[in-house]
């Protein structure tokens, strides 16, 4: 069982939007409607090309691999369901960058054919390389935000981490698929963590959960019966449920800026992605679905779905009657740090955690910002300690030397800052395009660097080059100098030479003549 | 839907406004205002309403010169507390032209030359108190006697008389007398604390008569902006300590060489006003806790220091300007620790 109210850490900052959870737990977790098309991203991590293993018109079965990563860290894709293959091109995915991904379009069938599973393994006595195999061959990634391919995360934290974290906090407002799936399958879940700490060799798992989700902590509670797993319930404040953030309310160890926490002998994954890898290690399953939080005032009920993978947002929104007339936006994610997408025709990925389908009146547009009066409220709430205020100002003035003195780069775009804002400035928006200017920079600066190493050794070369030769004149200088008296009969020796070096031309020249004759004429 | 240009996260936020902060400051200098009104008169009302006036339509005129929308940033309010705020610094009997030249110095000199709200370095408000002590010190320091002390305040007809600068009956000089601070900085040497305390009719309870329950007024409203956390303890706290301290080691049991004690001087003058309304100006303080501790300390010694070997019988001005120009520095040492950085 658990241990008695073991200690936390107080994290800095932080913030208590409303947190409108309730409105999507209504009831158990739906199963989304088979859509007649799935759009399936096959993007690689670090954008390494992916080998596809389907071609156009192929029929494919439900879990057959689809695409698989050409170089480390790869991630495995596969149908989400039965059907025929009917392109494989670039598709807008919900993503920050809005730049198009290669997807594999599936136009589905009822006949629900399935690939075969897995084998079942027992992973009390299976290494850890072939379980950490079984989890790159089931595709999974961190179902909570970034999004690495979880076995690649495992590898890196092989015999390095004493400590596990789940991450069960689920800070963000609207997002609900974590405490959904907690509350209905949270022995899968924790048989999730045991299979990682067996993975990893790690001592413990804390499972950290947010005090406002009485029903998942019961849920863990009655299920968390091995000593190692230990629920640790946290004060909801948003954001506790960053990984840094909550590595160090769980066990105090700040994970310094450019290390990772594997490095600190922590790795923490998300819950959805615990509940993956019991799935696919207990039951041969792939990563085919997620569960996704479909809610917003502009839909008549918002549920928890079980989703396939490359579901079009449409059909969900279908599914929860959406009201268009009352659309505004439509975010994929959390209110603060979901992305606004621009239509409804994007596919779910292995990382649609929620979409918030909003009026104007929930979420509305931001007033036009005023000026900054440097209240430093948003400073009062930055979970980093950084000072919005003064980055606000860096960013702006494109003053990037000082916006990295003040560790810009450490900013996790949580939006705590722009949330308080008496002023409605969009504080992220700035940092963003901050950031993106240093890592301009940084290219810019390396590529100078490399500019300047690439000409500085030519000019050596070329210097070295001029010495050898000057080198050599003052050699053959001197040597004609110390010869003086042998000057006849050298003279008839270069005599010799130049007549023979002359008589080489003539020759040479002969030769040339008839064959630069026959090229000038016309071919046959 | 459709936007052409996706909006940044977060698409929520707190509700909060510029506006409705200012709003609030406004409402918290209602109880100081209205003891400021009790013990001087209608003096201080015509003041308020002369001053915001000019300072709105000021703020108006150089928007429009900016060529910058003039009602979204007139909205902002932040010309009225600063208007406000000068208003309640001034003597209640000043005419009309001082006003005038303080606002105009503080909205368009202090303020708008630097860029404007949340641009300017000082404090628009000491800025234009500042310039009217310099240039004219002697309608500057010129106050009313308090009601406790005469008990005849200017009616309103002739407090309309001093602000027009029109003293028909030449009885201005009846209304008006030394202010408990500058009475006991002139007698520093000759008396007893006590002695002094029971030979002049300006000292009240605690410091000067009236002036205590003007200071108590801006700490309820202080607090009060406390309770609403529009401020934090920092810069208060640090201001009210220092003077208190300082105060304390230059007490000196109530001699004839005592600068008076903590609490004449935490209940005299501008300090209350000063501690919780002017020092805490986001715009020109510190911003990192720390650092707004070294501000309001800074600013608070200061103020003792003027108070108790300068020539002026009070320094909130002069403190709070000092204390500003010090603020890039304090801000530069005293940068929070990010997380994840080592120290």
């Amino acid at each position: 069982m658990t241990s008695a109210t073991p200690k936390l850490w107080n994290c800095a900052g932080g913030i208590h939007p409303p947190a409108n959870k309730q409105q999507s737990l209504q009831g158990c977790i739906r199963t989304a409607v088979l859509p007649p098309q799935l759009i399936v991203p096959v993007t690689q991590p670090l954008n390494n090309p992916p080998q596809l293993c389907v071609h156009i018109g192929e029929r494919v079965h439900k879990g057959q691999l689809l695409a698989q990563g050409s170089s480390h860290p790869g991630l495995a894709a596969h149908a989400p369901a039965a059907g025929k293959v009917t392109a494989i091109t670039e598709h807008q995915v919900p993503g920050m960058s809005g730049v198009p991904e290669l997807c594999v379009v599936i136009d589905t069938d009822a006949t629900d054919t399935t690939w075969p599973k897995l084998p079942v393994l027992d992973y009390l006595h299976t290494d850890s390389d072939a379980l950490i195999q079984r989890v790159a061959d089931a595709g999974i990634s961190g179902l909570g935000g970034a999004g690495y391919p979880a076995h690649s995360k495992l590898q890196s934290a092989l015999h390095k981490v004493d400590t596990l974290v789940l991450n069960a906090t689920e800070c963000e407002p609207y997002i609900s698929a974590d405490e959904a799936l907690l509350q209905q399958h949270a022995e899968t879940v924790l048989n999730g963590c045991l299979i990682l700490l067996q993975i990893t060799g790690a001592t413990r798992c804390l499972i950290g959960i947010e005090d406002s989700k009485p029903q998942a902590i019961s849920a863990l509670r009655s299920h968390a019966y091995d000593p190692r797993l230990q629920v640790m319930v946290i004060p909801a404040l948003y954001p506790s449920g960053a990984e840094r953030q909550l590595i160090y309310t769980l066990t105090g160890k700040e994970i310094p800026t450019g290390s990772w926490p594997v490095d600190c002998g922590v790795l923490c994954h998300n819950v959805g992605t615990a509940f993956a890898v019991a799935r696919a290690v207990m039951h041969g399953e792939v990563l085919v679905s997620r569960v996704t939080t479909i809610t917003g005032a502009a839909l008549a009920q918002a549920a928890n779905y079980e989703v396939l993978i490359g579901t079009p947002l449409a059909s969900l929104l279908q599914q929860s009657g959406l009201d268009t007339t009352k659309l505004s936006r439509l975010i994929s994610g959390g209110p603060l740090m979901g992305i606004e997408l621009p239509h409804a025709g994007l596919p779910v990925t292995k990382l649609t955690n929620c979409i918030i389908a909003t009026t104007g009146q929930e979420l509305p547009t931001p007033p036009p910002a005023q000026a900054c009066i440097r209240c430093g409220y948003c400073a009062q709430v930055c979970p980093i300690h950084l000072l919005p205020q003064q980055l606000y100002w860096f960013a702006r003035s494109h003053e990037l030397e000082q916006a990295q003195a003040h560790n810009l780069k450490d900013c996790i775009d949580c939006g705590a800052c722009a949330y308080v804002c008496p002023s409605h400035i969009p504080l992220v928006q700035y940092f963003r395009a901050a950031k993106a200017e240093l890592v301009q920079a940084h290219d810019q600066r390396l590529r100078a660097a490399h500019s300047k190493q690439r000409f500085e050794a030519h000019q050596q070369r070329v210097a070295s080059e001029l010495a050898l030769t000057e080198q050599r004149r003052a050699e053959r200088t001197t040597l004609a100098k110390q010869q003086p008296a042998t000057t006849n009969s050298s003279s008839t020796a270069a005599q010799d030479a130049v007549a023979a070096a002359l008589a080489r031309v003539h020759a040479r020249k002969a030769a040339l003549k008839p064959a630069a004759a026959d090229n000038k004429d016309p071919p046959p | 839907m459709n936007n052409l240009q996706p909006l940044s996260s977060p698409h929520g936020h707190a509700g909060s406004k510029t506006s409705q902060v200012m709003l609030q400051v406004l409402l918290a200098c209602v109880p100081g205002t209205a003891a400021l009104w009790f013990f001087f008169g209608y003096g201080v009302l015509i003041n308020l309403v002369w001053l915001t006036a000019l300072a709105v339509a000021l703020e108006a005129l150089v928007m429009l010169l900016r060529k910058r929308p003039v009602l979204f940033y007139l909205r902002d309010y932040s010309a009225v507390v600063t208007a406000v705020l000068l208003a309640l610094a001034l003597p209640p009997a000043t005419p009309w032209w001082l006003g005038l030249t303080g606002i105009l110095f503080a909205i368009v000199i202090a303020k708008h030359l630097f860029g404007g709200l949340g641009c300017n370095p000082f404090n628009p408000a000491m800025a234009g108190y500042a310039a009217l002590l310099i240039a004219y010190p002697a309608p500057m320091t010129r106050w009313l006697l308090p009601q406790a002390v005469t008990h005849a305040l200017p009616d309103l007809a002739t407090a309309f008389d001093f602000f027009l600068d029109r003293d028909v009956h030449g009885h201005i000089d009846a209304f008006t007398g030394a202010t408990a601070l500058d009475k006991f900085r002139q007698q520093h040497g000759a008396q007893l604390v006590s002695e002094f305390w029971q030979s002049t009719k300006v000292m009240g309870q605690w410091s000067g008569a009236g002036w205590e329950w003007v200071n108590a007024g801006f700490l309820y409203g202080g607090l009060y902006l406390l309770y609403k956390k529009i401020i934090t303890w920092h810069i208060p706290v640090g201001f009210l300590l220092a003077i208190a301290i300082l105060a304390a080691l230059f007490y000196d049991g109530g001699s004839s060489q005592s600068h008076g004690s903590p609490l004449m001087h935490l209940f005299a003058g501008g300090t209350m006003l000063g501690a919780f309304f002017i020092a805490t100006d986001p715009v020109t303080a510190a911003t990192s806790s720390k650092g707004r501790l070294i501000y309001g300390a800074l600013t608070g010694s200061i103020v003792f220091v003027i108070r108790a070997f300068g020539a002026y019988p009070d320094g909130v001005a002069f403190a709070i300007l000092i204390g500003n120009m010090a603020v890039p520095m304090i801000d530069r040492f005293t940068r929070p620790r990010t997380f994840g950085h080592s120290p």
